[in-house]
């Protein structure tokens, strides 16, 4: 299992998780810098991601939406604070109208990605912080399921606790 | 971990494992609702549904009660909106995403370095 950690700060709803791939940094940064590649791994099963628009750079935006098993569209967007490539990056994360623009009404997430070197493997570090817990309990009401196989996989985390 | 803690994470996990039982507690948590009324959003039985509302009670995610001679279900805020619970199944998300990563470098050819 590449997860390696996990931490929840409940006082500041922050979710950390840090996980070792078999790969240089620079192959694990493809992932996040390539759309074709980004949208392989955003989506949860049966939710597949189209990336859009990509712009890895401070100030850019990535547009994406995920399709839902009857068609519906979910559009989200992430607005790019920080980039120093191939170590991190950081950005918001929030929920779009159909065209994109950002819905205030929305919660949005901040996310910083840190990549390092580890005895020749990536140490990948994904910080992800919501404003409120009304703000995360809509995010987790969006549709935004990874569904069955998830929660099966989270019984046996549990019981080997 | 205990047998009765066993338990419980599997009726939890049962519970929230299917779109309608999710569904169902999105609206409860919004309010009370007669099971009657949610049977009428879906497009199955009566009975079925009542199933649905059975299990998540079950989980203790949902609690019933009657008046006159309808059945009143009301979501438990604090079983289903703890942080704790909601840091958790964002976790999901975060350790699907994880996985696909892993599984997309494994299809990897070889190691390579591409130089510009």
């Amino acid at each position: 299992m590449p997860v390696i950690d996990v931490q929840h700060q409940l006082d500041t709803l922050t979710l950390t998780i840090v996980a070792e791939f078999a790969a240089p940094v620079e192959r694990v940064w493809q992932i996040y810098a390539d759309p074709r590649q980004l949208e392989k791994i955003w989506g949860p099963p049966g939710y597949p991601a189209t990336v859009v628009e990509h712009d890895l750079t401070p100030g850019g935006r990535v547009h994406y939406y995920m399709t839902g098993p009857q068609g519906e569209k979910y559009p989200g967007y992430w607005r790019i604070t920080a980039v120093d490539e191939p170590r991190s990056f950081s950005f918001e994360d929030g929920f779009a109208d159909q065209t994109f623009t950002p819905d205030p009404n929305l919660p949005v997430s901040r996310n910083v990605y840190t990549f390092a070197e580890h005895d020749g493997r990536t140490r990948a570090t994904y910080v992800s912080t919501y404003d409120s817990a009304e703000g995360l309990q809509k995010v987790l009401e969006m549709g935004i399921v990874e569904g069955a196989t998830s929660a099966i996989n989270q019984i046996d985390d549990l019981l080997a606790a | 971990m205990t047998e009765i803690d066993e338990e419980r994470a599997d009726a939890l996990f049962h519970a929230l494992s299917d779109r309608t039982r999710r569904d169902i507690m999105r609206r409860v948590l919004a309010g009370e609702h007669s099971v009657s009324a949610l049977a009428a959003k879906y497009d199955m039985s009566f009975a079925a549904v009542q199933k649905h509302v059975a299990v998540l009670e079950r989980a203790g995610l949902l609690v019933k009660r009657r008046s006159g001679r309808e059945q009143l279900a009301s979501g438990d805020v604090t079983a289903v909106r703890s942080v704790a619970s909601m840091l958790t199944e964002l976790e999901q998300i975060w350790r699907g995403r994880i996985a696909r990563i892993d599984e997309l470098l494994a299809s990897d050819p070889a190691p390579h370095h591409q130089e510009d």
